[in-house]
């Protein structure tokens, strides 16, 4: 018996792509990116330690045009994996298993994770006096 | 000979040998990350712009550090918790999946590490 050549899970080949099975992928990939931040976000406590001119450069690349591209990609990414995760999170407590519900559901993470984003860069840019 | 019954044995055990532990460790931590990172937000956005001095100030209170290093423990064990996952599913080469796997272990463990190192040098010495 072959067991070598067997097909292995997740399938991902043989389904037809839906806008819920799109979000789950989305889950993983916004779940690596933001694992991939987090180096980012290690290096950004080391530029505290000390007076060093690490931080004001970090500072400058973030307030670059590059910077903020980023950034806003990084925020959406925390803001829809925290989203999403919370629906997974009702899913574990057998809530909103049917296909409508999750289907609703996927909209309402969309929505609201774009909200949050937007909502959190208004309050920033604001801040910085509209710049 | 064991007195243990074979129920004993395999109560608690999945088809994975470890039971929920992974899963359920993956959902407490999801559950500590939402009020986490909305604070963490909510405090980088009103740091936006800010001096190294004041953003120090601010790593250096004894509740925002506390604060800090319970999100980079919860974080990195999330990390590696949801990356074991996704790397064993799609990682279809064995020695290839058990060295990636490994390889996000330790460098969760090292960056954590970093992280508290970092918070408490800041804390401590500014």
């Amino acid at each position: 018996m072959t067991t070598g050549q067997r097909p292995l899970s997740p399938h991902l080949q043989i389904y037809k792509p839906e806008f819920t099975s799109a979000l789950s992928i989305f889950h993983r990939i916004t779940g690596t990116g933001l694992a991939l931040g987090t180096l980012l976000l290690v290096y950004w406590f080391f530029t505290l330690v000390g007076t060093g001119d690490a931080f004001v450069k970090m500072q400058i690349f973030w307030a670059s045009g590059f910077g903020r591209v980023i950034l806003f990609a990084w925020s959406y990414a925390l803001f829809y994996h925290l989203c999403n995760g919370v629906r997974h999170l009702f899913w574990d407590v057998g809530i909103g298993f049917d296909v409508a519900a999750a289907r609703r559901s996927a909209t309402a993470v969309v929505l609201l994770s774009l909200l949050m984003t937007f909502g959190a860069w208004a309050w920033g840019l604001s801040l910085l006096g509209g710049s | 000979m064991s007195l243990r019954t074979d129920l004993a044995k395999v109560r608690g055990l999945g088809s994975a040998k470890e039971g929920s532990a992974h899963w359920w460790s993956q959902r407490v931590t999801a559950v500590a990350l939402v009020p986490l990172i909305f604070w963490f937000v909510a405090s980088i956005i009103s740091l936006v712009g800010a001096q190294q001095a004041v953003v120090q100030a601010w790593v250096a209170t004894p509740w925002v550090s506390v604060l800090l290093i319970l999100l980079c423990i919860a974080m990195f064990h999330h990390l590696q918790l949801g990356m074991q996952v996704i790397l064993e599913d799609y990682i279809h080469v064995e020695w290839l999946k058990i060295a990636s796997v490994m390889i996000i272990k330790f460098l969760a463990v090292a960056l954590l590490l970093a992280s508290i190192f970092a918070i408490l040098k800041v804390a401590f010495l500014g």
